[in-house]
């Protein structure tokens, strides 16, 4: 007789899915990207790009530079807007069953729940990441995601606009991440999700120029993955909300390895760009990991870090 | 973005390589088996390969297509930084991870009056299959720093091109850029707006050939080079500026190298101030 296989299925808020594993907003663009690649349905969320109010170009190339177990980019959140994303990429989501969460910036905070609001009435949008940390806005959402009083802001303000699950995603670069964990459950998040990218910086020491367009960037992949670990677990064990955490997964390993931090899910990132399907082998893995550690229940894992001395 | 992601012919396979060897002085060629991508090939497409043994490097490398066949795929490569230098090692019977085919590549079923090609580097090797696919043959130009940067002259010769070679160092052919050779060229043509370019190349060059074909009132298919994350869309890496069709005040937009090219037409392209 073999045992049933685990049950993966956890819980965001109200949002239920059928399995901790997600795509990170920015790497696996807004769907349609490696769809005939990957069997999208199979996700446990699909989180788009992040989305404004109007169209944005983003910034100038070189926007990305390869460095030591990962990469620094500074893309500039270019897309369609909130409209051009409904009108462009809605049509094609809604062939798919995959919960979708979209990830929305602003350089105000109005315009966080005015986006907010608009995605409300759409129907194939289950959730809101709230982008307040992107280490490449200027403007923007960097001073958000450092500044407490402004996060709580965003936070309480895109919470009138909508009922759909919020989720802020935290900033790496704060001296004390539960803090920030703390403000977002009081101002009504329903989750939380960290980490951003790490601010960062090359150079090529021929030209004495920096590798990026934008001069710094934020670092992503393997390189950030026990930064992760650290804050995902500090967050975890602050708030009551779910956590979801993210940076440098490459494998079922670095997964389960925020979960056991506390994680309630988790996303792939920079990852699914060398390894698409990348995504569908740590739902596998996972649930290998489960039956092998005779758990039937993939929230036995969530925040099951032994702490022991010895 | 013009391009229906979701239509594209593009899939992921593990490629065993049937061939690997020094080709022309320290340029390899590597053949894979790998008939569902080598069949769907267009001239000007390219693959994504993850090269194995790069240890903490962390993302794919795209590569030209040099021939595909019903069976078999091959890139030309020569070993200049970290990932051609692992790609080395690779052994016959490997097999290696391969995405295509990606991009958009050369137009080539429409009527060419005088079809010229103009290579450097590897794009030698990446406009053999245009060379192939269009309906008759013309001339190729290719250039580089010396001799050793000439490759597939039998290959063109062998399907009737007329091949023109620089060198910069002067070793063979006509010493100096490519550009020297081709502008002799078209000024000897009783009409030069007859010539349409194909160009695979280092960005100077291709920017080169886009300003002859702007001032000569000819058309040319330029295949851009970027720095590329993901290859297939989603990154947002590989951009390049490109004109609005209708703007007349040099309004602009980003499309991405790897999808809505890497190939596009002269007037389309806006290049950057250090280009």
């Amino acid at each position: 007789m073999s045992e049933p296989a685990p049950d993966l299925r956890v819980k965001l808020g109200a949002l239920e899915l059928s399995n901790p594993v997600m795509v990170a907003s920015g790497t696996f663009g807004y769907g349609p990207e490696y769809a005939n690649l990957v069997d999208i349905d199979r996700l446990g969320a699909l989180v788009v790009k992040g989305i404004r109010m109007q169209p944005t170009t983003g910034n100038s190339t070189p926007r990305a530079v390869e460095v030591a177990s990962g990469m620094i980019n500074a893309i500039g959140l270019p897309g369609p807007g909130v409209e051009g994303f409904i009108e462009t990429y809605i049509p094609f989501l809604e062939t798919h069953t995959v919960p979708v969460i979209v990830n929305i910036w602003g350089c105000t905070i109005e315009e966080y729940g005015e986006v907010a609001a608009r995605l409300d009435q759409v129907d194939r949008v289950d959730a809101l990441e709230l982008n307040v940390s992107c280490p490449n806005i200027k403007q923007g959402s960097t001073m958000f995601g450092t500044h407490p009083e402004m996060v709580e802001q965003v936070v309480r303000h895109v919470r009138e606009r909508t009922r759909k699950t919020i989720i802020p995603k935290l900033a790496p670069n704060v001296a004390d991440v539960p803090r920030f964990a703390q403000i977002c459950e009081g101002a009504g998040a329903d989750a939380i999700s960290l980490i951003n990218s790490v601010p960062a910086m090359a150079i090529d020491i021929e030209t004495r120029r920096p590798m990026l367009a934008n001069t710094t960037g934020g670092l992503t992949g393997p390189a950030i993955h026990p930064i992760a670990v650290k804050q995902v677990w500090e967050a975890a064990g602050a708030v009551s909300i779910p956590v979801i955490g993210m940076g440098g997964i490459v494998s079922a390993k670095e997964a389960i390895e925020f979960m056991i931090a506390g994680a309630t899910a988790v996303a792939v990132g920079t990852a699914n760009f060398s390894d698409p399907t990348v995504s569908l082998d740590v739902i596998d893995g996972i649930a290998e990991y489960l039956s092998r550690h005779g758990m039937r229940s993939v929230n036995e894992l969530i925040g099951s870090i032994d702490l022991r001395k010895g | 973005m013009k391009t229906d992601l979701s239509k594209r012919a593009m899939r992921a396979e593990r490629a065993v390589v049937t061939r690997h060897e020094l080709l022309y002085g320290e340029y390899r060629v590597l053949q894979m088996h790998v008939p569902a991508v080598a069949r769907a090939v267009q001239p000007g497409q390219f693959v994504h390969l993850e090269i194995p043994g790069l240890d903490d490097a962390i993302l794919r490398r795209p590569f030209s297509v040099f021939k595909a066949d019903d069976a078999m795929l091959s890139v030309l490569y020569k070993p200049v930084g970290k990932g051609t230098r692992a790609m080395t090692s690779i052994r016959v019977d490997d097999e290696i991870s391969l995405i295509g085919p990606l991009g958009h590549g050369f137009p080539t079923s429409h009527d060419v009056a005088k079809p010229v090609l103009v290579a450097g580097g590897y794009g030698m090797a990446a406009l053999y299959l245009v060379a192939c696919a269009l309906k008759s043959s013309g001339t190729i130009f290719m250039g580089g720093r010396s001799a050793g940067d000439i490759l597939c002259v039998d290959e063109f010769e062998a399907i009737d091109w007329d091949v023109r070679i620089a060198t910069e160092d002067g070793s063979r052919g006509t010493r100096g850029f490519v550009t020297v050779a081709l502008d002799e060229y078209v000024a000897g043509l009783p009409d030069a707006r007859e010539v349409e370019y194909f160009a695979c190349g280092p960005n100077a060059m291709l920017k080169a050939v886009c300003d002859r074909a702007l001032a000569n009132d000819q058309k040319a298919w330029l295949s851009v080079d970027r720095h590329m994350g993901c290859g297939v869309g989603a990154c947002l890496v590989c951009v390049q500026r490109i004109r609005d069709p209708e703007s007349r005040n040099g309004d602009w937009h980003w499309e991405r190298v790897c999808s809505e090219g890497p190939v596009f037409e002269s007037r389309e392209i806006v290049w950057d101030d250090d280009e």
